[in-house]
């Protein structure tokens, strides 16, 4: 089966900007060029006036499965994927049992491969249990098919351990991505420390929880000279470190997510809990400081660190309810937001979104290279809509964007040379 | 609370029923009547009901102290808190002062207002007595009495019979609000 | 002017004009309790549920008299006590109590925000009796009033509010109304014991007692948690009382006709000495007796009809 996108406006960061055809057969992309014409028997996809591009790449989501599948599954994370564009997943290991041996990661692929829909792969937890004491089997993680490691949402306190977990990944050339918290400077704080908390009378989680733990992972990095990503930064404090260390020849990559650069902590007045996400959101300051990053190339990746919670968990007070929200459907149109804003162009927000991910942990994704897997994604940049979550195809509903009037929006997605996505538009 | 007088004189609709004089007759007429039923003012008291009542109740102390070179004690009821259309109000009324500084066993307690209407007010102010203390008995004093009662309620001491009709509105005003006295009439 | 609120949830949230309303109502009902019969028929046929999530006796009592005492029905629900089954929501909860046609829903809870949250999700009033660290309306109206009754202005009034503040919803609604009053508000404590940026909601800071009651004419103790020794706050409370515990000498420093206000319970001899809880200047006393005539004007203000 062969697919032809013709006339569309090819973007392949770093490699080709400009109109073309894109013919996809056996799974790989086949060619790219002009006037390329279909084979027998291919579909031909009309794309002129869309953007052709490589499938996302979101380094950071939970698909909560297994243990929670009341909140998503393997099944329903990935559709809410390709719904968003993204077709290459990188799941953290916080399951329940913790995706801390083969046997989790080979379930994990295992229910990927019978979902059929996006590439999801899996990451696996630095220390048994993610309980940041003993190192867990990373060689074994690696040859069952994890990507990196990491012990997400439960930071490895013990720079001992983080030490030896990056030494260690040196020799399976793994990345090691750290949820960078000072647990105990933030312990029991539900939102940014600040005038806000303050009036609200709920307890804070100050920018320095992640800085020092941002310092240490530099530090350390530096040390073993291992690779490191981090994950979610979001304070002004983070990006000024990444941005030295990276001048100082650190092998360090950083990903920041939309809710990081879209929202400030002005969204927790009133005790909205689709506020409440771990980084939390910060000032105003913070915000710059993302958007400054990512202009320079300080901040590599744009990740979604897609959470999904049950409807009845979001409705506990604020401080009881979890951290996290959905982000696999809205990541593009607020990406797009950074580009009409100025702050990116568009070639350096797809590459945030495609090859700089994939690089960061060495992935063969993320390109439209002759031979490459053909992953692709047409978007209508001009398309607007409003974000409904009862619409979404995660299970989960958590967002803080219900409601928003956005513009840009997925048409077709493609995995392996197969349509996995596509809206009624791109029928016609 | 009386609406300012400016806003008053401005209606057509407002028909003067009684003017000063009148009114300063018919408190008289009724100290001496409250005297004269009471054989004097021994164990007698005065409670007028706010706003306009207490006004009225200070007047006929007054006046029973020219009669009797007696000084009777005098008290002040807000009957809000027992009104009985509390819960289907959407804003509560403002409270004010309610003060009975005498001791009301074995006492003849005379109740004062303006304008006797339905009788809600005066079932209201004696629900609020009861709870202040066990009056010996309870009088009724107005001075106005319109008519169409819903409770079977009815005044000892009347200043003057005023028939009206539902819809109209009887108000009485008193300089101690800034008025000229007079009592009127005003068409809905 | 009347209190056109659905929901008392914060001082922040109200007005200086809707403050004085509520002290002034209180007049009233201060009347009405001092009565041999303290009973008013004003909200009768009304169902008022005081929600605890939190034990809090006097709190709870507090609400309940003077409920009573407007002849409403009262019911106490205690969900920690209760057969709350762990993941109803706070929602859930009120729910089923507001189909028992609750018109007023009293909600002590531990989380900051809840009452905001209940608010939102019922049609029936709800009092905020205290949630989290955020703030503790009717402890700081009570307050108020106490003052007022001395026959203070709160105009240009120094109030020194001593001890944890970080942690105390009480400190918060009093910062917020005595500032709004045009009181000069100082908070007195550790640097731990200060909440991020405070300054900004008007406040003055002083980490040293005597400089912080110089002149003032009202001290507001806060009762400190003595489970949050050794978690970094302070010390020890031997250390604590030393620096910040209210001692007969130390009310010296104060204006002459200082007053000695504590939200109570207190624990003598930590943050106040026993002689300065007894002495002349202290109106803890007068505090828990207004408590109840404030919600009584609370109640009441509250007990209009719900659209």
């Amino acid at each position: 089966m062969s697919i032809l996108i013709k006339g569309g406006r090819v973007l392949d960061p770093d490699r080709f900007v400009g109109i073309a055809d894109v013919l996809i057969d056996h799974g790989k992309i086949a060619a790219l060029g002009q006037n390329l014409s279909a084979p027998l028997e291919a579909r031909t996809i009309h794309a002129s006036g869309k953007l052709v591009m490589p499938g996302f790449v979101d380094l950071h989501v939970h698909f909560r499965e297994p243990g929670f599948e009341y909140k998503e599954t393997i099944q329903s994370g990935s559709a809410a994927a390709v719904a968003g564009g993204f077709t290459t997943v990188c799941c953290m290991p916080n399951t329940n049992p913790v995706n801390d041996n083969q046997a989790v990661t080979e379930f994990m692929l295992e229910r990927s491969r019978l979902a059929g829909l996006a590439n999801v792969l899996p990451i696996g937890a630095i220390t048994k249990g993610s309980e940041g004491k003993e190192l867990a089997e990373i060689g074994d993680l690696r040859r069952s098919g994890c990507v990196a490691i990491s012990d997400d949402g439960k930071p490895v306190m013990n720079s001992l351990v983080m030490r030896r977990a990056m030494e260690y990944a040196l020799a399976f050339d793994l990345t090691v991505v750290d949820h960078c918290e000072d647990v105990h400077l933030a312990e029991g704080g539900c939102m940014n420390e600040g005038l806000i908390s303050t009036e609200l009378g709920l307890p804070g989680i100050p920018s320095a929880a992640e800085d020092v733990m941002v310092a240490r992972n530099l530090s350390l990095s530096e040390l073993t000279g291992a690779r490191l990503h981090l994950a979610h930064i979001s304070t002004a404090g983070s990006v000024r470190m990444v941005r030295e260390a990276k001048r100082r020849g650190i092998h360090v990559t950083a990903e920041a997510c939309p809710h990081h650069f879209m929202l400030t902590e002005e969204l927790v007045r009133g005790y909205n809990t689709h506020a409440k996400m771990n980084p939390p959101l910060r000032t105003w300051a913070d915000v710059q400081a993302i958007k400054e990053g990512l202009r320079d190339g300080t901040i590599d990746v744009i990740a979604t660190d897609h959470a999904p919670h049950a409807t009845q968990e979001k409705q506990q007070d604020f401080t009881e309810a979890p951290f996290g929200i959905v982000g696999l459907e809205t990541a593009l149109p607020l990406t797009l937001g950074l580009v009409e804003e100025g702050v990116l162009s568009l070639e350096q927000a797809v590459q945030k979104l495609t090859s700089a991910p994939a690089t960061a942990f060495g992935l063969n994704k993320g390109t439209l290279a002759v031979g490459a897997d053909a992953d692709v994604v047409i978007v209508d940049q001009q398309e607007q809509w409003e974000v409904d979550p009862t619409k979404f195809r995660s299970k989960s509903r958590n967002t803080p964007f219900a409601g928003w009037k956005v513009k840009g929006r997925v048409n077709v997605t493609i995995v392996g040379g197969r349509v996995v996505f596509e809206t009624d538009v791109a029928e016609r | 609370m009386t609406s300012p007088t400016n806003k008053l004189t401005e209606r057509k609709d407002e028909k003067i029923i009684m003017d000063a004089g009148d009114i300063s007759r018919a408190m008289m007429r009724i100290a001496h009547e409250i005297v004269e039923r009471n054989k004097g003012v021994k164990d007698l008291t005065l409670v007028g009901i706010r706003t306009g009542g207490v006004h009225l109740a200070h007047r006929l102390v007054k006046r029973i102290q020219s009669i009797e070179g007696v000084s009777v004690p005098i008290g002040e009821l807000d009957i809000t808190l027992y009104r009985d259309d509390l819960a289907l109000r959407k804003d509560q009324p403002i409270l004010r002062k309610t003060s009975v500084p005498f001791d009301m066993t074995n006492k003849v307690v005379v109740l004062v207002d303006d304008v006797l209407f339905t009788g809600r007010t005066i079932r209201a102010a004696m629900d609020s007595l009861m709870d202040l203390g066990r009056p010996e008995e309870i009088q009724l004093a107005v001075l106005v009495d319109r008519g169409h009662r819903q409770l079977p309620i009815k005044a000892n001491y009347i200043g003057k019979n005023l028939p009206t009709s539902r819809d109209e509105q009887a108000q009485v005003l008193l300089e101690e609000n800034g008025e000229d006295d007079r009592v009127v009439i005003l068409k809905a | 002017m009347s209190l056109k609120r659905k929901d008392l949830l914060s001082l922040a949230s109200l007005s200086t004009d809707e403050i004085m309303l509520i002290l002034e109502t209180t007049d009233s009902f201060k009347e009405v309790t001092g009565r041999e019969i303290k009973k008013v028929p004003a909200l009768r046929g009304k169902t008022v549920v005081n929600l605890f999530f939190e034990p809090s006796t006097r709190t709870r009592t507090s609400f309940e008299l003077a409920a009573k005492r407007l002849s409403a029905d009262v019911i106490n629900f205690s969900p920690s006590a209760s057969s709350v089954v762990k993941g109803e929501t706070l929602l859930d909860t009120a729910r089923n109590i507001e189909a028992m046609q609750a018109d007023i829903i009293v909600l002590r809870h531990s989380s900051a925000g809840a009452a905001e949250t209940l608010a939102h999700g019922v049609k029936s009033s709800v009092i905020n009796a205290g949630d989290g660290w955020h703030e503790h309306p009717t402890q700081a109206l009570l307050d108020l009033y106490t003052i007022r009754q001395r026959g203070m202005n709160f105009r240009g009034l120094r109030v020194a509010i001593v001890g944890d503040v970080s942690h105390s919803r009480v400190a918060r609604s009093n910062i917020y109304a005595l500032v709004k009053l045009g009181a000069e508000v100082r908070l007195v404590g550790p640097p731990t014991m200060m909440p991020w940026g405070v300054e900004k909601l008007g406040a003055k800071v002083c980490y040293d007692m005597d400089e912080g009651l110089r002149d003032v004419n009202v001290i507001m103790m806060l009762r400190l948690q003595l489970e949050r020794q050794g978690r970094a706050l302070f010390p020890t409370i031997r250390e604590y009382s030393r620096l910040y515990g209210l001692t007969a000498d130390r009310v010296r420093i104060a204006d002459t006709g200082v007053i000695v206000m504590h939200p109570g319970p207190i624990n003598r001899g930590v943050e106040i000495a026993p002689e300065v809880a007894d002495s002349l200047s202290s109106v803890i006393l007068d505090q828990v007796a207004n408590g109840v005539a404030v919600r009584m004007g609370i109640l009441y203000l509250m007990s209009g009809a719900n659209s």
